[in-house]
């Protein structure tokens, strides 16, 4: 037995010095050469190998994503596996649209951000400078210049087209999540489409409320097959998901990418005797009097005043604009 | 050396437009895309392209045998590393319509993962707006492709969720068509 | 008039311009180096290094610097740096039982070859704060001896050699990766084990302690406990043989549990097993017993539907980066579910109050 509380005669900090510096003055030599200077991309001079690729990711993990897409494309809603990367943003911020978007862009898109329907909200902003410093895209505020669009919660009220993509944060992919919290069972209910726990789910909030209680991620059927967590847009936009762009669904930290082609089929759930009612506070906007947008709620005055006002930034200020 | 030749030039920004080309393609079946940048021996460009837009070293592939040759080989380890294996192995399958066969033999997914099914990169003599009416996601109203045959798209569109899906490449030019496609002659 | 709020950009600058000045806090004190971080914080050092699955001490230390000591935003750094590095290959697996060890103890054994070595621990200091060391002053030098030429052979075979553990399986299959492949269930023990050494220290520790109060109790002894430096070696095709690319801490830990045998097996001992990067063992223990909980069905034990019994729950929440961000997720700007709910809810409330009144009226 040695004498307890000796050290040993090792190596001082076994570990650092040779094996544990390789990685970053290694990965330096490997990453292509980004098409920006470090120095005008605001880019962390403080972190080792500070050159990305184009849209940051490395190309096999963009061809691991571009395939998951191309599946999810060839089975309308159903949720791909995907071995999403570590990003540089907090898991539950996008992390999925930004994974997604990468794997899309090219440096001939134009490229809109928005978050609850504005491009200025804090998180859209951070995401679009994201890419504006690693893609290098050309970023725009209005929807119907943009080809490429990443969105938190909203779907644009201009009416999307062929030649655009809208790509969706979502936090949690799988619909039938809150009713089921285990993937081994939900995953066995998509591949019998057996869905019945939802719909008990729907009839009860009717026996309780007289309606179906739920008001955003409201569940969707996609090409009369796989039921679909619209990510929580305000169900105002359930019926827009029938459109001629193309819409793509990134979940980061759930690793899931999905997808709905153009003019794909998207009902909401319902009853016959309940039929499903995309509503919206009864208002019109008070800086565009659009009658027909979904509103934010803003308090004015300490006494509750409120107004209602467009969510969706770009489209009321457009109609300001025409109204000029 | 052949086998260093035909690749992207700049691998990160021509992928990104294949892609881009790729997805519009397969988002509207009977859409024909063009595309640039590859040239494996013995494949067409937009088959060459696909590979290299797709393929890696994570995909196993299966070369039919039309296509298959030991300059097309090394061309596809060279860049992209892929490992070439038998038809029920592949994740990607490239050759001629006739020569692919059959698809009963390749993975079409499970019902818990229908996305593990094969994708096939088929070489075609041409591709046109002609032939067999498309129908499904993806299709506004109808589209037509000049397909090689009717019967092995119905057999498997029946199968929907499971099914393979398939790239058709002539030239330039390639058209997609995913399992979800209703095909009628 | 109201005019929408705009000035993300600038609030985002301007939160960051502070953020630095926080960092760097009084100008008047000196500034903190990484070496200094590596060197006399080097515990966070390692924690930061194993639940960031990166063996760096030099930039887990900037890390923690940068992230003003969160150690959870330090690991954050790391992971996402980490997932940009070029994969060359994969080392051979270390020989732990060859590891020149700076601790090494057993409490199933009072002696074992090799002895038991009590190295740099906490253990037995009276938790008396030294308010010495707030003045500055090096401490007086650690006596030193010889290390012994005796190998330390691992605890563990010597049970072995009696057929009194249970063995393990030995296998040639590439363990899947956890970073590179999506997450699926059943995972199966090398994925698990992937994700509880980089799991959140204080969940692991918590679901570890949960057996021991008696959610899915296993009897768990450390059957050996040891920390110290292995090399690393990787197979150079070029070359046909391996050699040696440099040289980790590791601390590993082996439990030896009670099992009363099954069906198909005789009684016998069965193993927990913990390795984790650096100087780490609260998590190297819990590692081991969270392992051992969630091998109840490979050794035909019942599901008594513990906590740290079942592999979804225990791997889906074990990591603190995606648990961080999703639940820090919520000070987002939820503005449009928030306002479809409101009116959601004002809708029933009016109809509840329309049916209480025709009620009352009736």
């Amino acid at each position: 037995m040695s004498l307890a509380g000796l050290r040993q005669g090792k190596p001082e900090h076994a570990g650092h010095g040779e094996a544990g510096e390789q990685p970053h003055e290694v990965a330096a030599d490997i990453h292509f050469a980004a098409p920006f200077s470090k120095e005008n991309a605001g880019m962390d001079e403080s972190v080792p190998g500070g050159a990305y690729n184009f849209a940051y990711l490395d190309e096999e993990t963009k061809r691991m994503i571009r395939r998951a897409i191309l599946k999810g494309i060839a089975i309308p809603g159903y949720q791909v596996p995907f071995a999403s990367r570590e990003m540089p943003m907090p898991y539950g911020w996008g992390t999925g649209g930004v994974q997604v978007s990468a794997a899309c862009l090219t440096p001939d898109d134009s490229f809109k951000v928005i978050d609850q329907g504005a491009d200025d909200t804090t998180n859209a902003v951070s995401i679009r400078k994201f890419f504006e410093r690693t893609a290098g895209v050309e970023t725009t505020e209005r929807t119907a210049e943009a080809t490429v669009i990443q969105t938190r919660h909203r779907i644009p009220e201009t009416p999307l087209t062929e030649g655009q993509i809208l790509v969706y944060q979502v936090p949690i992919p799988e619909p039938l999540r809150f009713l089921e919290p285990r993937e081994t069972e939900t995953r066995r209910m998509h591949a019998l489409e057996d869905y019945g726990l939802m719909h008990v789910k729907l009839y009860e909030d009717i026996a309780r409320h007289g309606e179906i209680a739920t008001a955003y991620a409201y569940p969707v059927k996609v090409e009369g097959r796989y039921v679909m967590d619209p990510s929580p847009i305000p169900k105002f936009d359930n019926p827009k998901m029938e459109m001629a762009a193309i819409q793509l669904f990134g979940a980061g930290r759930e690793q899931r990418i999905y997808a709905i082609p153009p003019y794909t089929r998207v009902v909401s759930l319902d009853f016959e005797d309940h039929p499903f009612v995309a509503g919206k506070a009864p208002h019109d906007c008070a800086l565009c009097g659009a009658s027909d947008t979904y509103l934010d709620e803003i308090i004015t005055d300490d006494a509750g005043s409120r107004m209602y006002v467009c969510s969706d930034t770009d489209h009321c200020a457009t109609r300001q604009e025409a109204a000029a | 050396m052949i086998a260093l030749e035909g690749g992207f030039a700049d691998v990160p920004v021509e992928a990104s437009r294949a892609f881009r080309a790729v997805l519009e393609a397969m988002a509207r079946p009977g859409r024909i895309e063009a595309v640039t940048g590859a040239q494996a021996p013995g494949l067409s460009v937009a088959a060459s392209v696909v590979a290299l837009t797709l393929i890696d070293g994570t995909t196993p592939v299966f070369l039919a045998e039309d296509v298959d040759s030991p300059a097309l080989r090394q061309w596809l380890a060279f860049h992209t590393g892929a490992p070439v294996v038998a038809r029920g192995a592949a994740m990607f399958a490239l050759g001629g319509w006739a020569a692919l066969g059959p698809l009963g033999a390749y993975a079409q997914g499970t019902p818990e993962y229908p996305d593990r099914s094969a994708t096939l990169i088929v070489e075609v003599q041409r591709l046109e707006n002609a032939g067999a009416k498309l129908t499904g996601p993806g299709i506004e109203r109808e589209a037509w492709l000049n397909l090689p045959e009717v019967e092995a798209f119905l057999a498997n569109r029946a199968q929907f969720p499971l099914g393979v899906d398939f790239i058709f490449c002539a030239g330039d030019r390639l058209a997609g068509l995913p399992r979800s496609t209703r095909v009628e002659g | 008039m109201y005019v929408a709020v705009k000035g993300g950009e600038r609030a985002i600058d301007a939160a960051h311009e502070w953020l630095a000045e926080e960092r760097r806090g009084d100008v008047s004190v000196p500034e903190l180096s990484v070496a200094q971080i590596r060197e006399q914080m080097a515990l966070a050092v390692n924690r930061v290094m194993a639940e960031g699955s990166l063996y760096d001490p030099d930039l887990a230390a900037l890390a923690i610097k940068q992230a003003r000591g969160d150690l959870i935003e330090a690991i954050f750094l790391i992971r996402a740096y980490r997932t940009t590095l070029p994969r060359f290959g994969s080392a051979e697996p270390v020989e732990t039982g060859e590891m020149a060890c700076d601790r090494r103890i057993s409490a199933t054994f009072k002696d074992a070859p090799g002895g038991q070595v009590l190295g740099p621990t906490f253990d037995y200091t009276h938790r008396l704060i030294d308010f010495a060391l707030a003045a500055e002053g090096e401490p007086p030098a650690a006596r030193e001896a010889l290390a012994e030429e005796a190998p330390m052979p691992r605890v563990t075979e010597m049970l072995s050699r009696d057929g009194l553990i249970q063995q393990e399986q030995a296998s040639d299959e590439v363990p899947p990766d956890l970073t590179r492949a999506p997450l699926e269930f059943p995972a199966g023990r090398p994925l698990r084990l992937q994700a509880l050494t980089r799991g959140d220290e204080g969940f692991v520790l918590s679901m570890a302690y949960s057996t021991q109060r008696g959610y899915g109790r296993n009897h768990p002894f450390v059957g050996e406990l040891r920390i110290g430096a292995v090399p690393v070696e990787m197979e150079i095709p070029e070359l046909g043989f391996s050699v040696e690319i440099g040289e980790v801490v590791l601390t590993e830990c082996e439990t030896v549990n009670q099992f009363t045998g099954s069906k198909t097996e005789p009684p016998q001992f069965t193993r927990g097993y913990g390795l984790v990067f650096g100087q780490t063992e609260r998590k190297a223990i819990s590692m081991a017993l969270v392992d051992r909980a969630l091998r109840w069905e490979e050794l035909g034990e019942d599901n008594l539907g513990a906590p740290a019994q079942d592999e979804e729950f225990v791997i889906a929440h074990s990591d603190n980066i995606q648990a961080t961000g999703f639940l820090e997720h919520i000070k987002l700007p939820h503005y449009v579910d928030f306002q479809a709910e409101l009116e959601l809810v004002r809708k029933l409330r009016a109809e509840a109050m329309a049916g209480q009144q025709q009620e009352a009226a009736e």
